[in-house]
């Protein structure tokens, strides 16, 4: 792309000069579009007249800036598209390509060196320790969904439930019967992968949009009985004061017992945050590792293949219906471990922190990092969770700011950060498979 | 075999031998991949009764198994008539899929797998020699790292079919596997088929358009039209069986199975 020799570029010259015209209609239409759009938005508005009545006032001259906005943006980008493509190399010079080729290899254990040393950089920073916890937290829910999602291709807008079902599952049995973490996290897990298999079982046949339908409902469904089972869950209002979690059985306060007494140091409550980074640090890093064997495991093969082509597993032998609930209660049981530390965090859980725009951002997660991808998943998590922070600052603009960069990543990287696939066994050398081969939970299956 | 008001394979019945090629033909919408969708379970039928028997006396009644069975224990294996790989993932992965069972029951459903047992190190390498050796024969084995989905259309079918063989298949469903073939891809699969056959003991069903593979390789012919059989022999029988000639060049009210047909 970079470096044109000289003669398609006076080629390129030549067909600017035909294109003016077509430029000019194209901009004109975006034009005639934005109109359109704006007309009532942003042309009309009710205001309080003196009387106190409503009326209309009229903003023309900003509903034209907008139009003109838009046709002039418009004429530009057409004028210039075809450069478009060398300047993109401006945005990453070969330096700096070279440079991200060589270190990429060593990329995951530079994320994992980072995130082992994070609570000793930001010790006395509560904030970003927080945030730490929360993106972590997100990286394990984005493993987790990555199983029934990236794996099996199974697409499921319903994931919070089984995060639900694990925070509850650890509330209520810690609460009322006193067990401690190490009994309650597994526990939850179980509870959460049950009720994977509960949504498993009638969605066995169905894939792609329709099943992404019943998941969302699926969703749905547990957060309204939570906020109704009044007698278990406490309805609307939650369930408070779940114990918090101690360090094998040393609470983190400052009595003569506590964590800090008993090895000589002096008491600070961000012993409790950090431990808890580390906790949920080693429960990502345990989700991690399983999923990646079980991707070398025939299960984790079936699962892949059942995302290739379903038809073709079952005439190969493959029981798909056990394929597809080990996927959804493996997926889901990760989702209740991250589910339960949640619980234990926050000391406080409600049907609030399970709506459905937790499902939405960690699919958003899961899909941005490259369908399948274990680092992707963590390089995703951290640039949006990050990135929220980040734009902390534009305040009613961030949504905007977000969304824009959405968009750009769907349209410069459609298949996620990491766009390839690994293979999980290889003859003589693991090739990395471009991912427009591959297909994902989106595309229907061939009939 | 019945969809709602329209039967498509009805009152039909014949043998494939053991350790024998055996083509089914017959012109379009005859019922053949009905018939081979019943046998493998993808469809089930609504009467009649399929009945597999292995070498070792062993018999499956296929109609009362469900898809993944038949491919599992009574050994049937089938390609696709439009061919279905899983295209993102290697060559080798998609033969090693082939062997699901052997490696799940080896990793201990998993569990022991997970942690790594000898045992199940020792059965994958056996898959990947298996596979290896699969991937040899259909000439694939240079590139089988890489992934099915960039393989061109006959090495495609090629290597569905010796993903296929990756799982032991006592009796192997063809579905036109020469479709798309060219004439030098077509012998070289007619020589493939055969040696299945001779060295390895494999009875062959296969359905197929290609009357120079037919006639060239199978032992038995079975004609099928509007669901129904209309010949069945060896492949001189049914090349001069009048009313396979009348199904497939068709005639006139009149003339039905006139001499005039017999001297083709």
């Amino acid at each position: 792309m970079s470096g044109p020799s000289p003669a398609p570029r006076a080629d390129q010259s030549a067909g600017e000069r035909v294109d003016l015209l077509a430029a000019l209609k194209e901009a004109a239409l975006a034009g005639a579009v934005a109109f359109g759009l704006f007309a009532l938005l942003i042309g009309i508005r009710t205001e309080q007249g003196p009387s106190g009545a409503l009326v209309i006032a009229t903003r023309f001259g900003t509903l034209a800036g907008f139009v003109g906005a838009a046709f002039v943006g418009r004429f530009i980008l057409a004028v210039t598209r075809h450069r478009l493509a060398i300047r993109a190399s401006l945005f990453a010079p070969p330096a700096v390509k070279r440079a991200a080729a060589a270190l990429s290899p060593y990329l995951a254990l530079i994320l994992l060196i980072i995130a082992l040393i994070v609570p000793v950089l930001f010790y006395r920073n509560r904030y970003v320790l927080d945030l730490a916890i929360l993106i972590v937290t997100y990286i394990m829910l984005g493993f987790g969904l990555n199983i029934v999602v990236g794996l099996a291709g199974l697409l499921d807008l319903g994931y919070v439930a089984f995060y639900a079902v694990g925070a509850y599952s650890y509330a209520l049995i810690a609460q009322d019967f006193g067990l401690s973490f190490w009994v309650c996290l597994p526990l939850a897990g179980i509870f959460a992968a049950f009720a994977g298999l509960l949504l498993g079982f009638p969605v066995l046949r169905l894939r792609g949009d329709y099943l992404a339908i019943v998941t969302l409902g699926f969703g749905e469904i547990i957060r309204l009985v939570l906020l109704n089972w009044q007698n278990l869950t406490g309805g609307p209002n939650g369930i408070s004061g779940i114990p918090r979690p101690s360090f094998f059985g040393l609470p983190f306060n400052a009595g003569a017992n506590g964590f800090a007494a008993t090895f000589g140091l002096r008491y600070s409550p961000t012993h409790r945050i950090v431990f808890l980074y580390y906790l949920i640090l080693a429960l990502a890093l345990l989700t991690n590792w399983v999923t990646l064997r079980l991707r070398r495991l025939p299960i984790g093969r079936a699962w892949e293949a059942l995302r290739e082509d379903e038809i073709a597993c079952r005439a190969l032998g493959i029981n798909t219906t056990s394929t597809k609930l080990t996927a959804f209660a493996m997926g889901a049981m990760f989702g209740g471990f991250a589910g339960a530390f949640f619980a234990t965090r926050q000391g406080f859980i409600s049907p609030e922190s399970f709506t459905f725009s937790e499902s939405a951002l960690v699919l958003a997660i899961v899909v941005l990092g490259g369908m399948g991808s274990q680092l992707g998943v963590a390089l995703a998590a951290t640039v949006m969770l990050g990135g929220f922070e980040l734009f902390r600052e534009f305040d009613q603009y961030r949504m905007l700011v977000f969304g824009a960069a959405m968009v750009a990543i769907v349209i410069y990287r459609p298949r996620g950060l990491v766009a390839t696939r690994t293979p999980s066994v290889s003859m003589r050398e693991r090739k990395p498979i471009p991912a427009d081969v591959v297909r994902d939970a989106r595309t229907e299956s061939p009939a | 075999m019945r969809f709602g008001g329209l039967v498509a394979v009805s009152d039909l019945s014949f043998d494939a031998g053991e350790r024998a090629i055996t083509a089914l033909i017959g012109p379009n919408g005859a019922g053949k991949t009905t018939l081979f969708n019943c046998i493998t379970g993808f469809y089930k039928p609504t009467v009649g009764r399929l009945l597999l028997t292995h070498a070792d006396g062993n018999t499956f009644l296929l109609e009362r198994l469900p898809e993944f069975r038949i491919a599992k224990d009574a050994r049937v294996a089938r390609t696709f008539q439009n061919v279905r790989l899983f295209a993102g993932m290697t060559l080798l992965e998609n033969l090693i899929v082939a062997q699901h069972n052997t490696l799940m029951a080896a990793s201990g459903f998993t569990v022991l797998g997970l942690f790594g047992s000898l045992s199940y190190a020792r059965t994958e390498a056996s898959a990947i020699d298996k596979a290896r050796y699969w991937l040899d024969r259909v000439g694939l084995i240079d590139r089988a790292d890489e992934a099915a989905g960039a393989l061109p259309y006959g090495a495609q079918r090629r290597l569905e079919l010796a993903r296929a063989m990756c799982t032991d298949p006592v009796l192997l469903c063809l579905d036109e596997p020469a479709a798309g073939l060219n004439n030098r891809e077509s012998a070289e699969l007619n020589g493939f088929l055969r040696a299945l056959r001779d060295e390895h003991g494999i009875s062959i069903l296969l359905i197929e358009h290609d009357m120079g593979v037919v006639m060239e390789i199978s032992d038995r012919i079975v004609v099928l039209d509007y669901g129904t059989k209309i010949a069945d022999g060896t492949p001189a029988e049914v090349r001069n069986d009048p009313s396979v000639i009348a199904a497939y060049l068709g005639v006139g009210d009149e003339e039905a199975l006139t001499p005039r047909a017999e001297r083709m």
